[in-house]
């Protein structure tokens, strides 16, 4: 039988715990639950999460401090789940490490739904997945190949380059800096407007109705992630 | 005055229009309690007593007794009581004013509206039959009932006046301005002898400050002195005469160098105050004003200084002498009187020639002229001494006048042929006249008494000599003389006059541009730098402006910038504003400082205190500089004075905007918070009490606290969105943006609340990217879809539609609905403003499309809400400017 994954809870809010202790439970996740820093520490050393759900606002310590620290200890999936709204927040957390940001109040099947997603990442990247499918597309980065619907799509090296950085974490939210560190790493100075076309241009390519792009989101003002699941009437991963 | 002789025919034009008419005066108050209808009733008084037939028309004692004493003095024409529905009304008889037909009524409260049911709406109506009659009538007004400053008295009080006369009326009228210091009005109010109706005292208080009081008083001397201005200039015009036409008292006070003028200027400000009369402090600049001393320049500007402090307006009038600058002066500013101090020249040319203040008085025969004992007589040798030295001039002048006098002479030996002997003399008044012209009077008279020489030694027999042997000779040079005096004192004249007349039109020319400048400051910090700037270029010097403070002077403006203080330039400027009076280098205080403060004082108190220093370690301002910079600072005081007011009045009303925003926000939150709040609430109590009729039950519940919880999480967002907007704190992070992305994101986010709606985007996919924070634009965006969404029509498309212009780009979104109503475009955009009040059936937060606009503007972009036809419905614009606009791309970097 697969070993249920473990979840460390770091909120400072009992009831939050609590409410997401029942939440994870029922979707079969082992919790501990940490009311602060220092509390959530000891545990990541002696409990060996798989994935950490962390607050922000903790009593001890700034929770942005935590990420790189958090990161640096484990190969843990962290999701950083915060009341705090600032995008400049979001992007420093993911810039930091983070896995994922969510913004607080939340919707329990989105929480769950990114929680597949990390962790399924977690295990490409430890097994090195090179052929990523897409719904009807399928990126073989052995043969730097990219077909939709069993035809060849030619990709400039460019649009190549972005496509791999979004496809090494499916459905993971890539910041624009990331992304424009790999395309253009010799450049000290981005402008998000090359990314931009290139993302335009791929989706012309690859999304089967490019005016509602299914296949490539975007989060405004932070990055881009590809959706990796089948989509709703309503564009919305199942 | 230099008005043409003759009467002009549009002015004759316009007095015929009104012979025959009663004349109007109208007795101006810039707020009640100012004792207009006293003024009235006490000129009707003196009327009466004058033997004019004079009747009082209406007047409201308001239960004074005093008042009622002086009107029970007059004739009253009973007042006419009306019944209009149940209620009494009395108000003025006009039929029986004109069947008594008085040469004189008194009519008070010009502005008051007649009861329902009268002859005429308003009283000026009646006034004006009242004159078309030949009546002469006597009417008060308190400014914020003229028209045409309905809306600035309004922004200064906040408060709004209903009745209003017009322009037109007064235009006709003589205005006397019934003056009080505001502080003496307060004084009154709280002595309770300013009448208010019990149910404006609330609304009157607020009215009754003293910033209120200053600027309305201030409007009434200024729109009275405009009326008198135009009423003047068109008697003046029509009689063509040059006489003095003062309404109410003018008074103009003499000031020279001597310390006893600060005496002057003290009795003259008794005089005005006396009087409630404006003043002017004038300086006469004649040929003298040139040779003065500093010592005496420094006493000169601070008694012009003092009279501005005194609430005088100064000036300073080149002209050829006292008496011809006075007369001038007193007749441009229609003085009534004048105050001067006794002449301190010797007897014996007050005999030859009449005191100074006899000619002034002989010069200016009605105006009153009042004297004033100066006794100071020991400054008198000492200015005598300073007028001397100071007047010799250069040596190279004397040179010059020798060389064209011995020319001259040279001119003379070669033409003694042709030239009768006698009449050569006649040629060396060419030397004496241009040395007089160029160099001055001593020049010319030693350019006379050399020619004199000269004629006698070159060309009087014996010649070679200065001895003269006939008589008739001797005769031809004292003539030479006395001419080439006479002349030269004329050419002389001639030229100080010039040189006058430049110095003073260089001065009026850079207070000019020094005021231009200053009016075109957009606020404080703006026009401090525009002083500073100013004054450093029109003087050449550095110049610093500082403001009091609790903790000392604060530098607010400095040209060049990065000037700097030391701690004892601070301490000078300190002690400039303590003391209303210059200190540092080239003052009398503290004068190790670099720096030369001068404070900027209005009446009463030390607004700011302008630094001016040199580069070259010298004094920072030349003597015949003063003048000009005490006109700079003058000009500069009363626009930051009136900057301030104006500063105050936008600063009240934005606390005004606040409290209204505060007071809907209460109200808003106290509904849009509570109604999700009991929902959750009664439906979670539901669920804990229980049975419920199966699953269905629980979920329906269960989906009742997710909905309204969603809802109250949407309006907490919009509630924290609307107080960054408020406080000027939006994040910005502006990135190219594609608008296409950006109205499908929208629309995306939008799918589940637009429920009915179908989002078409109408984005060519050409358009450039621009520069925007994509935060907020999809906040803008969402935000109108929302709106969109619960105007429109049900089952109609909304469209997101976004098109280049020449100026920018313009994004759209689109409803087909009931619209706009005209006249609300604007309004749309205010928070908590819900159009056709049954907005709350919408479930709107009122504060959308004010999210909207304030997050479009923080993106420097305009928003725009009107209609469109074909099919109706609403349109709501974002304009997005072509500086926005991104660039070209290099398409290299993209391969």
């Amino acid at each position: 039988m697969k070993s249920r994954h473990k979840v460390l809870i770091v909120d400072d809010e009992p009831q939050i715990r609590r409410l997401l202790r029942a939440a994870l439970e029922r979707a079969d996740y082992a919790i501990v639950e940490a009311g602060n820093a220092r509390e959530a520490a000891a545990l990541l050393r002696g409990e060996r999460p798989d994935i950490i759900l962390l607050d922000l606002g903790l009593p001890d310590r700034d929770g942005l401090e935590l990420v790189p620290i958090f990161k640096q200890q484990s190969q843990t999936t962290l999701i950083v789940v915060s009341a705090r709204d600032a995008t400049d927040e979001k992007v420093a957390a993911l810039d930091l490490g983070a896995d994922d940001y969510l913004t607080k109040p939340f919707d329990t099947d989105e929480l769950l739904a990114r929680m597949r997603v990390a962790v399924r990442n977690r295990l490409t990247r430890d097994g090195g997945n090179l052929v990523v499918t897409l719904g009807d597309v399928i990126l073989d980065m052995a043969a730097r190949r990219v077909t939709k619907s069993g035809k060849e799509i030619h990709l400039t090296p460019k649009e190549y380059k972005v496509l791999v950085e979004l496809a090494r974490f499916p459905g993971r939210v890539i910041t624009h800096k990331q992304m424009m560190n790999e395309v253009w790493p010799h450049e000290h100075e981005h402008h998000v407007e090359y990314l931009r076309v290139l993302i335009r241009t791929l989706r012309q390519k690859l999304e089967t109705d490019p005016q509602h792009p299914q296949l490539i989101s975007n989060e405004l003002g932070i990055g881009y992630r590809l959706r990796l699941g089948p989509v709703d009437s309503h564009g919305e991963e199942i | 005055m230099t008005y043409s002789d003759r009467p002009s025919p549009e002015a004759f034009l316009r007095l015929a229009a009104q012979e025959g008419r009663g004349r109007l005066k109208i007795f101006l108050g810039a707020a009640p309690g100012v004792g207009k209808t006293w003024e009235m009733l006490m000129d009707g008084h003196h009327r009466r007593e004058a033997g004019v037939d004079v009747v009082v028309g209406i007047v409201e004692t308001h239960g004074r007794r005093d008042t009622e004493a002086i009107v029970n003095g007059h004739d009253i024409i009973k007042r006419r009581v009306s019944d209009h529905q149940g209620v009494r009304y009395s108000e003025m008889d006009v039929d029986a004013i004109l069947q008594r037909h008085p040469a004189l009524v008194l009519v008070d409260e010009l502005a008051h509206s007649n009861a329902p049911g009268s002859r005429h709406p308003k009283r000026y109506q009646d006034v004006e039959e009242l004159l078309d009659a030949g009546i002469d009538v006597y009417s008060t007004l308190n400014i914020q009932h003229v028209e045409s400053l309905n809306d600035v008295v309004a922004s200064i009080t906040h408060i709004r006046v209903r009745e209003t006369v017009p322009d037109s009326v007064l235009e006709n009228a003589e205005l006397e301005v019934v003056d009080l210091p505001p502080d003496e009005l307060i004084e009154r109010l709280r002595d309770g002898k300013v009448y208010i109706p019990q149910e404006a005292s609330r609304a009157l208080a607020h009215f009754f400050s003293k910033s209120n009081l200053t600027a309305l008083r201030e409007l009434a001397l200024r729109r009275a002195a405009q009326a008198v201005d135009a009423q003047m200039l068109e008697h003046v015009r029509s009689h063509a005469l040059a006489g003095n036409f003062a309404v109410g008292e003018r008074i103009i006070v003499a000031v020279s160098e001597l310390p006893a003028a600060v005496e002057f200027v003290r009795a003259a400000k008794r005089l005005a105050d006396a009087l409630k009369a404006p003043w002017t402090a004038v300086h006469i600049e004649t040929r003298r004003s040139l040779n003065l001393s500093d010592m005496d320049r420094q006493q000169l500007s601070d008694t012009l200084a003092l009279a501005s402090r005194l609430g005088a307006s100064t000036a300073t009038v080149p002209a050829a002498t006292v008496i011809d600058g006075l007369r001038l002066f007193a007749q441009d500013a229609r003085a009534t009187q004048i105050v001067m101090g006794k002449s301190r020249r010797p007897w014996w040319f007050t005999m030859l020639h009449g005191s100074i203040v006899d000619q002034v008085v002989r010069a200016n025969g009605d105006v009153a002229v009042h004297v004033v004992p100066s006794d100071s007589p020991k400054q008198a040798d000492h200015n005598r001494s300073s007028l001397l030295v100071g007047s010799w001039g250069k040596r190279s002048h004397y040179i010059w006048s020798f060389v064209m006098v011995a020319a001259m002479a040279i001119l003379g030996r070669l033409l003694i042929e042709l030239i009768d002997l006698h009449n050569i003399s006649l040629l060396f008044l060419i030397p004496v006249m241009a040395a007089a012209a160029s160099f001055g009077l001593r020049a010319g008279l030693f350019a006379g008494f050399m020619s004199s020489l000269a004629y006698n030694f070159v060309f009087l027999p014996p010649t070679g000599s200065l001895t003269v042997n006939n008589p008739e000779n001797i005769i031809s040079i004292f003539v030479l003389l006395g001419v080439a005096i006479v002349t030269s004192q004329f050419a002389a004249r001639a030229r100080e006059q010039a040189n006058l007349a430049q110095k003073s039109a260089r001065q009026n020319a850079a207070l000019a541009s020094f005021s231009r400048q200053l009016t075109a400051a957009p606020d404080q910090d703006g026009l401090m730098q525009a002083i500073c700037f100013e004054v450093g270029r029109l003087l050449d010097v550095r110049a610093v402006f500082l403001l009091p403070s609790a903790d000392g002077p604060t530098l607010r403006a400095a040209v060049p910038p990065d000037d700097v203080l030391e701690p004892i330039e601070r301490a000078a400027a300190q002690w400039a504003i303590d003391n209303g009076l210059p200190a540092g280098r080239g003052s009398s205080t503290l004068t190790s400082s670099e720096w030369l403060f001068h404070p900027l004082a209005t009446t009463g108190c030390v607004i700011g205190v302008l630094g001016i220093s040199r580069n070259d370690a010298l004094d920072p301002i030349r003597s015949d500089q003063l003048p000009l910079l005490m006109s700079l600072l003058d000009q500069a005081a009363i626009a930051l004075d009136r900057m301030r007011l104006e500063e105050a009045a936008l600063h009240a009303r934005h606390v005004e905007e606040r409290d209204r925003l505060r007071a809907a926000l209460l109200s808003s939150v106290s509904h849009d918070l509570r109604t999700p709040l009991t929902m959750i609430l009664s439906a979670a109590q539901a669920i804990r009490r229980g049975p419920f009729d199966g699953v269905a039950g629980a979920q329906a519940f269960a989906g009742t606290i997710e909905a309204e919880a969603l809802r109250l999480n949407r309006f907490v967002s919009n509630l924290l969105d609307m107080v960054r907007v408020e406080a000027g704190a939006l994040p910005m992070r502006a990135e190219a943006t594609e608008l296409f992305d950006a109205a499908a994101s929208a629309a995306h986010d939008c799918r589940a609340s637009l429920t009915g709606h179908e989002i078409l985007i109408d984005i060519p996919s050409a358009l450039p990217f621009v520069r925007l924070d994509p935060i907020l634009l999809h906040h803008c965006l969402i935000n109108l879809l929302d709106n969109a969404g619960r105007y429109a029509d049900a089952g109609t498309p909304i469209i997101i539609r976004a098109n280049r212009t020449a100026d920018g780009i313009i994004l759209s979104v689109i409803d087909q609905g009931p619209g706009i109503a005209i006249g609300d475009e604007k309004r749309v955009f205010e928070a908590f403003t819900r159009i056709d009040g049954n907005d709350r059936a919408k479930h709107g937060t009122g504060l959308g499309l004010a999210i909207v606009k304030g997050f479009a503007e923080a993106m420097g972009l305009s928003v725009e809400a009107g209609n469109h036809d074909d099919p109706h419905g609403a349109q709501f614009s974002i304009h997005i400017p072509s500086a926005l606009i991104v660039g070209e791309l290099m398409n290299e970097k993209l391969l």
